[in-house]
């Protein structure tokens, strides 16, 4: 007899004592041609946002803006967990492709200290540093990737790799843009369960592009479901019900179980602690 | 000098090096080829084979402009005039839509032909050709201590902004979002090629300077598989075939940078045949 939470995020709606990241009316034109316009998304630390729609429909744009590496108009708005405004959040990034020369004579551990350390990499890495790197890498599960080569990893290898490095310096806002292909299903799983691990010891919100959406109705705490703009968001049970979500995803429909229609399975989860005043959390309790 | 000529003479005694000229050449050897080394390191990694190679041909034109203006050092023009058009490069490459190698080819171009048509005025081209193959047997102490100058202040600038170049030869966008300016970092590295190769070309030649900015990366590209092991065996190849070459072409009696060239390629088909899997 499990007790569950129900959370319901809803994108903007506000929030008291926890940080929380708002983007709001971000609007992306490249010339005449609209990629997205007026994307509301509301986040939580704490919480999985998954972002998820057909191809083209603006996802890796979103985070692009978000970053600050293209241009858009709209705001990028945080406030931390004690209601000050901090400004500007700190954004971890973890890109879906890393072009790089893969035949570089380059390890995991020149990695780290090349983007974390000022000491040249050429001189031999001190035990100290090592075991720093040891650390940062095992927080995702790939403490023993730090002697192999960048260019020797598999997709799924490099992807928890480069989270590490997003992850410092400690991130506010963490945003993962999932590879569609390279990634087998172990390292997939793996990938998820970092995810909760993350956002279980650490006080970070987190966006997620993922193509993969029984992992989304499994891991995510809110939804959103993009095509040149949000079409419509809130949590995995609502979004898979909805009927857009059948409209463009409509070949998955109809596989049994609990899916109102979609193929997706979702199960109900907490984030928050019961009773964090959180308005969010609004204690509905769902018995499974 | 002298100090260090019967130092050498009570390390090595050996016949060739026996003459003041040998014992000149020997330390230039050891001064230039771990530059050589290190730089080639990023030269490589960064795809810059062409890049130098344009540099080795701009200093032609550096050259001709000191010589026949007068007013400044042939050494002080030609190095001006190669930072100059490093960063110019640099710059074009960057903001263009054009592609690399095109906007390198160009300039490419220029340097060399501007440079031979202004030291072909008055027909009097033959005094330059040294600068084509370059002598290393011709290097005098104070050059010498020149080298040993630059040596210092590249090793220092190297142990400064290796990090952020390393970053950089992975990916460019990837270097932006950890917060660094890739077009800094270039920058300062295409500044310390053009001041190597400015400074080498009347000992090294410019038939043969690009080579040993790309053999001994190269060589070690094929066996490194981390930062460290990459620097230390393509300064280690950089130097045996130096020291190799030098030591062949005294009792072959040929020319030193040709055959320095010849044992580092061939330390890179030894190496290729080991390549890593």
């Amino acid at each position: 007899m499990f007790k569950r939470l129900f959370h319901q995020a809803e994108s903007g709606a506000d929030c008291s004592k926890l940080c929380c990241t708002k983007i709001e009316n971000f609007t992306v034109k490249a010339g005449s041609l609209v990629i997205f316009e007026n994307v509301n998304i509301h986040v939580h630390c704490g919480q999985l946002t998954a972002l998820i729609g057909p191809n083209g429909a603006g996802k890796s744009t979103l985070l692009k803006a978000i970053l600050g590496e293209m241009p858009h108009s709209g705001e990028l708005k945080y406030v931390d967990a004690k209601g000050k405004h901090t400004g500007h959040p700190v954004i971890g990034y973890v890109p879906q492709y890393l072009k790089f020369d893969t035949s570089a004579p380059l390890s995991v551990l020149d990695l780290f200290a090349a983007c974390l350390y000022k000491r040249p990499v050429w001189l031999s890495a001190s035990g100290q540093l090592r075991n720093q790197v040891l650390e940062e890498l095992a927080r995702v599960h790939a403490a023993d990737l730090i002697d192999r080569r960048l260019g020797a990893l598999s997709g799924g290898e490099l992807q928890r790799v480069l989270m590490a490095l997003a992850l410092n310096p400690k991130p506010d806002l963490l945003l993962l843009d999932e590879p569609v292909s390279g990634v087998d299903q172990n390292g997939l799983e793996l990938f998820y369960s970092i995810l909760e691990e993350l956002q279980e010891k650490e006080d970070m919100a987190i966006i997620l592009i993922s193509h993969d959406l029984n992992m989304v109705a499994k891991h995510a705490d809110q939804v959103v479901l993009m095509d040149k703009g949000v079409v419509c968001s809130g949590t995995p049970k609502e979004v898979f019900s909805h009927p857009s979500t059948r409209r463009i995803f409509g070949v998955l429909a109809g596989q049994g179980g609990k899916t109102s229609g979609t193929g997706f399975e979702w199960i109900e989860h907490k984030r928050h602690p019961r009773g964090c005043g959180c308005e969010l959390c609004g204690s509905e309790e769902v018995q499974d | 000098m002298e100090n260090i000529y019967s130092l050498l003479d009570m390390l090595l005694p050996f016949e060739w090096l026996e003459y003041n000229f040998m014992k000149n050449a020997f330390l230039a050897v050891l001064l230039i080829t771990p530059l050589f080394g290190v730089l080639s390191t990023m030269v490589v990694s960064n795809r810059m084979a062409f890049f130098s190679d344009s540099l080795g041909h701009a200093a032609f034109t550096g050259i001709a402009i000191g010589a026949l203006a007068g007013i400044m050092s042939p050494m002080v023009s030609l190095i001006v005039f190669s930072v100059i058009f490093a960063l110019l490069i640099t710059y074009i490459k960057n903001t263009s839509s054009a592609s690399a190698d095109t906007v390198i080819g160009v300039f490419s171009s220029v340097g060399i032909a501007l440079g031979l048509m202004l030291m072909s005025y008055g027909g009097g081209f033959n005094k330059f050709s040294r600068y084509l193959i370059g002598d290393i047997l011709s290097i005098t102490p104070e050059d010498l201590g020149y080298l040993l100058l630059v040596l210092i202040i590249v090793l220092a600038v190297w142990g400064g902004i290796y990090n952020q170049l390393l970053i950089l030869s992975i990916n460019s966008s990837f270097a932006r979002s950890r917060g660094m300016n890739p077009m800094m970092a270039e920058c300062i590295f295409a500044v310390l090629v053009a001041v190597v190769v400015a400074i080498s070309i009347q000992w090294v030649g410019l038939l043969i300077i690009n080579s040993l900015l790309v053999l001994p990366a190269a060589a070690a590209r094929n066996v490194a598989s981390n930062a460290r092991q990459y620097h230390l065996i393509s300064v280690a190849s950089a130097m045996i075939s130096g020291i190799c070459g030098l030591i062949l072409a005294n009792y072959l009696n040929m020319a030193a940078g040709a055959t320095i060239v010849v044992i580092a390629a061939a330390i890179f088909f030894i190496t290729l045949a080991f390549k890593r899997k």
